[in-house]
């Protein structure tokens, strides 16, 4: 279903409010003051904000809404005239079909461009569909490599791939390990069934014995898997030094608790994208678990007053600050950026303008916006690790926040 | 080659999965094996009751156990009420109306949890989430040994209640004859009423038994459903036993296929089963035709 909502977001008691207001200046007779309005400009958001991965999705949308309400207050697109911008909200129900036929409505209802879709197979569907119609689409989270590879005109990508993303993980795993002198020798790679897990599982397979860390076992998982045991007794008996889990939230609960009821115990749990140690609602949660966890996963500069103003508004709305939250911002920001340089809603000019991109995102650690084929070549990940019940920054250095703790203590 | 080290706590470990499947197959038992009806708004309904358990856990202290005492009795008026108030009324007593009707129901039902509830995943912390009970060197969790113990309790409560009490000698007679049952006085709105709220109930346990070892969001109960409907299939409809019995072979099944075939392709066992009874024993292992 599409529907169409102000950013403002007001609801029937403030409408009644300001017409009441508006009402009580007519009758004091204050001349009415009569302005142009720039007609508004309208961003699409397609997620999945029913099914599987609700979770992320409804998080990807208060993100981009928050965007957009930024925006708006800071005077809208200024080179439009002030022209606000407006959400038309869409549920892709985390099915790539369904995504890809709200871009189709969408596109019908004059849609200027789209955000979407967080996860990788919706992505690829949406970016698609919106191809048909030269639509610019900024693809949120979805990390699958195929999304930016596809020599489409129209779509652009400001965070990391996983092609990015496993190589800094490997290497970053490999000098971590290195400065503990090397006591993790092999590892074992849990990962969801879709594109994302098995995209990043098959990189992670293929890099590390490079870096000195045999993988002995990559267990695949649907979605949903309702026990974890059996897959928990498989790393028991295998017993690697690294635990290398790729999946969602909901598996990674059911995983985290497994292992420790089964009493694993390994030199490190390491997650590449969706784990413990970049999930403040995991930590808070599961404190005991969640310590010393590592992730490799998206995250906001610790240093940048810019990120942690963001981080407070998100949590004063009574969000956790996920990752889906300050991607789907930042495409928000981007797409927006891309039609104020460009002046107009042209499409053809807007994807030139976000292909040209040079979009300060200091607030993220990433190095200099640089668009290449779509992708922004300066995006990177970090890597965090639960410490003191808190999700510190271990790498890079120049945006740490703390040393790792590896081995973990057992 | 798998070890006996994998498989005897994976077959253990399946055996309780198994008793919570068959906790929440022992309500649609009841409702589709003895009243006929498809309820696809079972999913929905768990869901409903571990929400219920979740927030009496998390407002009130109350511990998931301790909220037995609440969330089935809460969940038989729910249940009551749907029945008489909704499923009854609109399906004007034609099958493929109640299909319909309950089918409505659940995506209303997940629909306004999602909007209340919001989409998050809540789990619920309690002294023994991760306590184990060591069996032949295998780990347990303890919340799905108590499950396991309590799947057995309930197929025994329920069996009693139809076997020995005015209210089960009218179920059964409803199912066998309902003008018969009708013509000596028995309440047939009532008593189906009546026989809808037990099974929601047995969905009020089955959350409470659930949630230490699982978690909740709208979407909960559809991981569940499909696997109820093959339990009741390969139990027998309306079997309480059947449905234990089922339960743990589907469990056992699913650990087993997990080991052997892999996580995602394990599943496949489970749908053979369902496909290779309706073909070969439509009837159930312990079903008989009604």
């Amino acid at each position: 279903m599409t529907d169409t909502t102000g950013a403002s977001g007001m609801r029937r008691r403030e409408f009644l409010a300001t017409g009441a207001a508006a009402l009580g200046v007519g009758l004091t007779g204050f001349p009415a003051v009569l302005r142009a309005q720039a007609a508004p400009v309208k961003i699409g958001l397609i997620h999945p904000v029913s099914g599987f991965i609700a979770f992320s999705g409804t998080q990807c949308r208060e993100g981009a809404m928050m965007a957009i309400a930024d925006i708006n207050a800071a005077g809208g697109i200024k080179s439009l005239g002030g022209a606000k911008i407006e959400a038309m909200l869409a549920d892709s129900q985390g099915k790539p079909d369904i995504g890809a036929a709200e871009v189709t409505k969408m596109a019908e209802a004059g849609v200027d461009g789209i955000v979407a879709g967080y996860a990788s197979s919706i992505s690829l569907a949406t970016s698609q569909e919106a191809a048909k119609t030269n639509t610019p689409h900024v693809v949120d989270v979805g990390v699958s490599d195929q999304i930016v590879q596809r020599g489409l005109a129209n779509t652009f990508r400001f965070g990391p791939g996983y092609g990015s993303i496993a190589k800094f993980a490997v290497d970053n795993l490999a000098a971590i390990n290195g400065m503990a002198d090397a006591p993790a020798k092999t590892a074992m790679i849990i990962h969801e069934e879709s594109l994302f897990g098995t995209g990043t599982a098959g990189l992670l397979q293929k890099e590390l014995p490079g870096k000195g860390i045999e993988v002995v076992d990559v267990i695949k998982h649907a979605n949903p898997t309702r026990d974890f045991t059996n897959i928990v007794l498989q790393i028991k008996a295998k017993k690697p030094d690294l635990i290398i889990p790729a999946n969602y939230y909901n598996e990674y609960v059911l995983l985290a608790r497994t292992l420790r009821q089964q009493r694993v115990e390994a030199k490190g749990i390491y997650s590449v994208l969706g784990g413990a140690a970049s999930n403040y609602k995991f930590v808070h949660e599961f404190p005991e678990a969640a310590e010393y966890i590592m992730d490799c996963n998206h995250w906001f500069n610790p240093k940048s007053d810019v990120a942690l103003s963001r981080k407070k508004a998100a949590e004063d709305k009574g969000l956790v600050y996920t990752y889906e939250v300050f991607l789907a911002y930042n495409a928000v920001v981007a797409l927006a950026d891309a039609i104020e340089r460009a002046g107009s809603t042209d499409k053809e000019a807007v994807n030139a303008a976000l292909a040209s991109s040079t979009l300060d995102m200091s607030y993220m650690p990433y190095g200099p916006t640089e668009m290449v084929d779509g992708q922004n070549v300066g995006a990177q990940p970090v890597n965090t690790q639960v410490l003191n019940g808190d999700i510190e920054v271990i790498f890079p250095q120049a945006y740490a926040s703390a040393k790792p703790v590896f081995p973990m203590p057992s | 080659m798998i070890e006996l080290s994998i498989l005897i706590p994976s077959v253990l470990n399946g055996l309780t999965t198994g008793a919570l499947y068959a906790l929440v197959a022992l309500g649609l038992t009841l409702i589709y094996g003895v009243l006929h009806i498809i309820n696809f708004a079972h999913g929905a309904l768990l869901m409903v009751g571990l929400y219920a358990v979740y927030y009496l856990n998390v407002q009130f202290g109350i511990d998931p156990y301790v909220a037995l005492l609440i969330v089935p009795p809460g969940m038989f008026v729910l249940g009551y009420a749907l029945q008489r108030g909704i499923i009854s009324r609109a399906s004007h007593g034609r099958d493929e109306n109640i299909l319909l009707v309950t089918l409505g129901l659940a995506i209303i039902i997940e629909n306004l949890s999602l909007f209340v509830f919001k989409s998050d995943t809540r789990v619920v912390d309690t002294p023994y989430s991760f306590e184990v009970v060591e069996l032949f060197g295998a780990f347990l969790p303890l919340p799905k040994v108590v499950a396991f113990v309590g799947a057995f309790l309930t197929a025994g409560i329920l069996w009693l209640v139809m076997a020995r009490t005015d209210l089960g000698r009218a179920i059964r007679a409803l199912a066998k004859e309902r003008k018969g049952a009708e013509l000596v006085g028995i309440d047939a709105n009532h008593v189906f009423a009546m026989s809808f709220g037990l099974g929601i109930a047995c969905l009020g346990v089955a959350a409470c038994l659930l949630l230490p070892s699982y978690y909740v969001n709208p979407q909960v109960g559809a991981g569940f459903v499909l696997i109820a409907f093959t339990i009741v299939v390969l139990g027998g409809m309306g079997s309480f036993v059947g449905a234990l019995i089922g339960g743990l072979i589907i469990g056992v099944v699913e650990a087993l296929g997990g080991l052997f075939l892999g996580e995602s392709l394990g599943q496949i066992g489970i749908f053979a089963i369902f496909i290779g009874v309706l073909i070969f024993r439509p009837t159930g292992l312990l079903g008989h035709k009604v």
